[in-house]
């Protein structure tokens, strides 16, 4: 398991080894065809910063290599806000006095018939954490209600067991997203005071767990906002290493979710709460660049949490997917657009105003790249 | 220049092309159309089945190309098995490049799925055209089971490298009782030049073409060089020495 690896290491003395990381450990390792765990660490120091430009040619380069000039479309549908945990960043938070929706059969069909009409063939399940509602044989039907109409179906909800994995597998689930959100085991515990992610462990070996039950595409990731990013990112890519190795079978792809304003009960705005640890849109270029260098074949996604202006010149820097016209409510697209939803989108442009951004920038939006008979 | 036939089926172009990365089916049309390729294959994963206006497809559809679909994606043989069905009923062909490649990191293919895969598919009456690692114990193997033509690579897929496993697809080419197609690694028309002068049968290519700035440029540019080393195969290469022979130092006695 990733834990026995995970606890060799130290959260202060791996932020010190990025922070002092020198211009020649950039040049080097920008300089090299295979780049390891320590060229990561100068890829995403301060002092690669100079070398920006540097590093997206190269990043355009590898991604048009391996990628083509190709942009794969997904969209989330949130299947319910019901939430048992607490997280402090989250609008689904147990705490937050807000009415909760979980849809019903019926309700799923009415979604995904608008998603259909956009044209997606690729979605991405969310849900809370509820494990009495929104348990195991709930996502089972869900998958079974929604596989007939996408080829492509990926979850993002609580961790699950091994065997649970397995049952969805079977029912057509080819992707999982699981982002540890930070690798601060000690700070972990203040933003997930309570509910079953206050687990720390359990979350990290969950990527094991879908290893173990063959799953096609494992996403990682971490919530960029809630500790230092660098050391965050590195333990994403020590993570990624060991599970390459591990589960050779196994597709993986990273994203970066920047922190995002979100609905209270009692207010009628939505509230950017106040977050240590801002990240600039240079060191995100900075991070995408670094990851494609560090790992050519790895899938990089940027979901509508990004702004329009900021996501139009990622196209073409690094990034292999992207969603559009995304809702983050359960019932959002037609059944109850009123909903709680668990951030603000950025972007609110629809999917063809994305996939016609995408092609005037020479890029063809790819909407199927997966079919039924694979994976399970 | 010879005609190219695999299985019964003649081509006059020695050059295959690849579908994707293409920055638009437009573009991949007009470099299928410049390259004057004949054969061109496409990931059944790209392909939706259930809409009749497929773009990929409907881009191909010109009189001269024929559409070669491949197992892109299929980790076993049973996958390919399975998606080598679902195409040819899709597609209306029983042509069928064979992929399999359990490993997502480097596509490289499992030689143990695909030779048993081909023994199944042969038995389907498909026409089969396995990727492969440059194994020349595994093109025989594959001949036996009833493979159609063999596709060895010349380097890592998408990696532009050229031929690194030359040494390997010249005893592939002398063995070999079916065409050898040199697939994966192609990375310039020099390197498809000599793989044809090596006596490959036909070469196929994609990410150097679609990659490169100008990929209708690049696919004419394909075209050229596969003709040009093809014609210098057929025409004979003079042989290359390692040293200047002006005199015959050791046999020159028995002229006196």
């Amino acid at each position: 398991m990733f834990t026995e690896l995970f606890d060799a290491f130290d959260w202060e003395e791996v932020k010190q080894s990025i922070l002092s990381k020198t211009e020649q450990d950039v040049t080097e390792a920008l300089n090299k065809d295979r780049r390891n765990l320590e060229d990561f660490k100068a890829l995403i120091s301060p002092a690669a910063s100079p070398y920006l430009e540097q590093m997206a040619l190269i990043s355009q380069e590898l991604t048009r290599k391996r990628f083509g000039k190709t942009i794969q479309m997904y969209i989330p549908l949130y299947l319910s806000n019901e939430c048992q945990n607490i997280c402090t960043y989250c609008a689904f938070s147990l705490d937050n006095k807000i009415r909760r929706k979980t849809l019903s059969d019926a309700e799923i069909l009415q979604e995904i018939a608008v998603l259909k009409k956009m044209g997606y063939d690729h979605v991405l399940l969310v849900t809370g954490e509820a494990n009495l509602t929104v348990g195991v044989p709930y996502l089972q039907n869900a998958i079974r209600l929604i596989k007939p109409h996408f080829t492509h179906v990926s979850l993002e909800v609580q961790p699950l067991d091994t065997n649970d994995y397995q049952e969805l597998i079977k029912e057509g689930l080819s992707t999982v997203l699981v982002y540890q959100e930070t690798y601060h085991k000690e700070n972990y515990k203040l933003y997930h005071p309570k509910g079953k992610k206050s687990n720390f462990n359990y979350r990290l070996e969950t990527p094991d767990r879908l290893g173990k039950a063959n799953i096609h595409k494992i996403g990682l990731g971490t919530l960029i906002g809630l500790e230092d990013w660098r050391t965050d990112c590195f333990f994403t890519a020590l993570h990624l290493d060991y599970l390459e190795k591990t589960y050779w079978q196994t597709k993986y792809s990273v994203s970066f979710p920047r922190l995002r304003p979100i609905e209270l009960a009692g207010s009628d705005e939505t509230v950017l709460k106040e977050y240590n640890n801002y990240m600039s849109d240079r060191e995100l270029v900075q991070l995408i660049c670094a990851w494609r260098l560090f790992n050519t074949e790895l899938e990089i996604s940027i979901s509508t949490r990004e702004e329009e202006h900021f996501r139009n010149h990622l196209i073409q820097l690094g990034i292999t997917s992207i969603s559009a016209g995304s809702k983050t409510n359960p019932g959002g697209y037609i059944v109850e657009p009123e909903s709680l939803e668990q951030f603000e989108i950025s972007d609110e442009r629809s999917p063809a105003e994305i996939a016609s951004m995408i092609r005037a920038q020479g890029y063809e939006p790819v909407w199927k790249d997966w079919d039924k008979t694979f994976g399970h | 220049m010879k005609h190219l036939n695999i299985a019964g089926k003649e081509f006059k172009s020695r050059l295959f092309l690849g579908t994707g990365k293409f920055g638009s089916p437009e573009e991949m049309e007009a470099a299928v159309l410049a390259s004057q390729s004949e054969l061109v294959t496409v990931a059944l994963k790209r392909v939706d089945l259930n809409t009749q206006t497929d773009t990929l497809i409907n881009y191909l559809n010109h009189k001269h190309i024929n559409i070669l679909p491949n197992t892109s994606g299929a980790r076993n043989a049973k996958e390919a098995v399975f998606a080598a069905q679902l195409a040819r009923e899709a597609l209306e062909t029983n042509w069928l490049k064979l992929e399999i490649h359990p490993d997502p990191k480097y596509l490289l293919p499992d030689a143990v799925e695909t030779l048993k895969a081909t023994e199944e598919l042969a038995k389907l009456g498909f026409i089969i055209l396995p990727y492969i690692h440059a194994d020349p114990v595994l093109c025989k193997q594959l001949e036996d089971a009833g493979t159609a033509a063999v596709m060895p690579l010349g380097s890592p897929i998408g990696t532009n490298k050229g031929l690194r496993t030359q040494d390997f697809l010249e005893i592939i080419i002398e063995q070999s009782k079916v065409p050898v197609v040199i697939d994966a690694g192609i990375g310039a028309p020099s390197d498809a030049a000599k793989a044809m002068e090596l006596g490959a049968d036909a070469v196929l290519v994609n990410t150097a073409i679609a990659s490169s700035r100008n990929p209708v440029e690049m696919a004419l540019a394909f075209k050229l060089a596969v003709e040009a080393g093809r014609t210098a195969f057929e025409a004979q290469l003079a042989t290359t020495r390692q040293h200047a022979q002006a005199s015959s130092p050791l046999t020159s006695f028995l002229n006196f």
